[in-house]
């Protein structure tokens, strides 16, 4: 019998290790059916005899070919023994869950992406949408900060992402080392060089709580509409369905409601930034 | 509906038969307090308990449950589905309403077949209470003093020398055919369950300062009372309250790897918003890091999320949060206390 908490079996296709801390697991399901997700959504990753976790889904669906891929970062039990798996192991899946990002409404917008640290693992699944499909917006400007240039994150994209004409890409550091060249300074020290039309501009930011508090400050400061300004909330989403209660924001489920909520959904909500 | 008449002569073979076919779940005496368990005799039933330690909910939500079987090395899983067909006899009606609740959540977007298989095969008789359980239950101001539309197969009165049952589903009626010697009710009878009615109802008081259909009102304006500090900072964060609640249902999952080291099971088992690390996640970030916060998340369910969301009470009025909480933290003086903030004073 099938029942919602019976992970399906994903095969481990490639390992790519980013940083010291994150690696890129690039997956497919075991009987071969697409994954079929939006971007903003996660799904719930498991080991079989240690456990399963919330992962976001870090690629686009416009680039899935039968698999999708997880940057997950080694921060506990779980993802520590992901991190020893290796290409051709399995992992348990199951998903994919949550509301993503309604991208059929950012049509002819401009969009700002605003990723800090990990947040550019789910952001990345978004921007890539954009860009697969980039008549159909207008501007497009990808502001990503990182602690220091060791943890920034799919380096070879955010080069790629550089050399694109129709892509303004700022990458800021907090902390420099000798050879860092770009800007220095915390996320929001980049919202002022950035060319956009606020009142036509969809910003799209996910990072930690801390960075949250600050982002929205620009951006409403800016003039963006809070109806206009969308975020993904980090929760423990323990089953993914909506019964177990550890992600709940007041009455919100995240894993139900959201991860994704707009600005103007969640700024009466009590603890949810 | 019909109305039936079982003589209390003839219960413990009503209770003896049923015993041949289902497992039988009562309250049983535990020392000085009463428990729901199974039955191994008719005359352990007993059906004038006050109170449960825990609610039935037990018995459809155990304390924890294997999801499935996996064996690691091979990745293969099996759910393990418990549809044991099952009597719970002599649930209160808080509990009846309680349990509607957990339907609702259980079947809500995504079908929990776990729950709703031991659901589904679960006949659930009610009792109705003569007498409060104590100065800590409330149902009468909750309004689960009378039991639920469609929340019960069966549901008995006592009516002294024998029960008056209320045939409300197949499933009881069924029950009822198969394995009791029952008459139906005559004009005394219904005389006698109608007076049985009347003199129950003034013995059970109102506890709330208002009216049950303000809450989720009085609710959503106590955001920021300062009650949920002054609750804070005597709780201990126990979570007993949530562990003895029948509308509690919060979880969390956990893998169990037996000696072979590949083989092993996925169980859920009750987690309460009360503990700490509720709502902490892997990179550390506590998202209800006080305990006022915490309290308030808690009776904002009670009184508030679980109505919006499913239109039922999240709070059945039962009193066992009260009477297990060491420092004296109960839904009664919460809510009248919030609504003594609102408005000055109880209504007269």
């Amino acid at each position: 019998m099938n029942t919602i908490y019976l992970p399906e079996p994903a095969r481990i296709l490639s390992i790519e290790p980013m940083t010291a801390l994150e690696k890129l697991f690039t997956l497919e399901l075991a009987k071969g059916q697409s994954l079929g997700h939006q971007p903003g959504q996660f799904v719930e990753v498991s080991v079989l005899g240690v456990g399963e976790a919330p992962i976001s889904i870090s690629s686009s669906p416009s680039r899935s070919n039968g698999t999708f891929e997880l940057c997950v970062r080694r921060a506990g039990d779980l993802t520590g023994v992901i991190h020893q798996k290796e290409v051709g192991d399995q992992l348990g899946i199951r998903g994919p869950y949550g509301r993503g990002f309604p991208l059929e409404k950012f049509r002819g917008k401009d969009i700002l992406f605003a990723p800090g640290g990990l947040g550019l693992a789910p952001a990345r699944s978004v921007i890539n949408q954009v860009l697969d499909d980039r008549g159909r917006y207008g501007r497009v400007t990808i502001l990503y900060g990182a602690r220091n240039p060791s943890e920034l994150l799919f380096k070879d994209e955010l080069k790629e992402w550089e050399e694109r004409d129709d892509v303004e890409l700022r990458v800021t550091v907090d902390r420099p080392d000798d050879e860092w060249t770009g800007n220095v300074g915390v996320i929001t020290t980049l919202f002022s060089k950035a060319s956009v039309y606020p009142r036509n501009t969809v910003a799209i930011t996910i990072g930690p709580p801390i960075m949250y508090r600050f982002v929205l400050m620009e951006l409403l400061g800016k003039g963006i509409p809070e109806a206009s300004i969308w975020l993904s909330l980090e929760r423990r989403m323990k089953c993914g369905v909506g019964k177990c209660g550890h992600c709940q924001i007041n009455d919100l489920y995240a894993c139900q409601s959201g991860p994704v909520f707009s600005y103007a959904e969640i700024k009466a909500v009590e603890g949810a930034l | 509906m019909s109305l039936k008449i079982i003589p209390k002569d003839a219960m413990a073979a009503f209770v003896g038969s049923l015993l041949g076919a289902y497992r039988v779940i009562g309250p049983l005496q535990k020392e000085a307090k009463f428990v729901f368990g199974p039955l191994e005799s008719p005359d352990e039933l007993r059906l004038d308990y006050d109170t449960s330690i825990l609610p039935p909910k037990k018995y459809v939500l155990p304390q924890h449950e294997t999801l499935f079987e996996f064996d690691a090395s091979s990745f293969e899983t099996k759910a393990v589905i418990d549809d044991q067909p099952t009597v719970i006899l002599g649930v209160h009606t808080c509990d009846l309403h309680a349990m509607q609740l957990l339907d609702a959540v259980f079947q809500k977007t995504h079908l929990d077949q776990h729950y709703m298989a031991r659901r589904e095969n679960t006949i659930l008789v009610g009792i109705e209470c003569l007498d409060p359980c104590d100065d800590h239950s409330f149902c009468k101001s909750m309004g689960t003093l009378t039991p639920p539309t469609g929340g019960y197969d069966l549901h008995l009165t006592d009516m002294g020398d024998s029960f008056a049952v209320d045939v409300e589903t197949e499933k009881g009626a069924w029950l009822i055919v198969h394995h009791a010697q029952a008459r139906d009710a005559g004009d005394d009878d219904y005389a006698r369950i109608n007076a049985v009615m009347s003199e129950k109802w003034p013995r059970f008081p109102y506890k709330l300062d208002f009216d049950i259909g303000e809450l989720p009102a009085l609710m959503s304006v106590s955001q920021k009372s300062p009650l949920w500090q002054q609750l804070g900072d005597i709780c201990l964060a126990c979570g007993s309250c949530t562990n003895v609640c029948p509308t509690c249902y919060c979880f969390d999952v956990s893998d169990k790897v037996d000696l072979s080291l590949t083989k092993g099971h996925r169980e859920r088992h009750w987690d309460s918003c009360q503990l700490d690390e509720f709502a902490l996640v892997a990179g550390g970030h506590n998202f209800r890091p006080s305990r006022a916060a915490r309290q308030r998340h808690r009776f904002f369910r009670k009184g508030k999320y679980q109505t919006d969301a499913y239109g039922l009470l999240g709070c059945v009025g039962c009193g066992r949060c009260a009477r297990a909480c060491l420092v004296d933290i109960t839904p009664v003086k919460t809510f009248n206390e919030l609504y003594r903030q609102r408005t000055g004073g109880p209504r007269n």
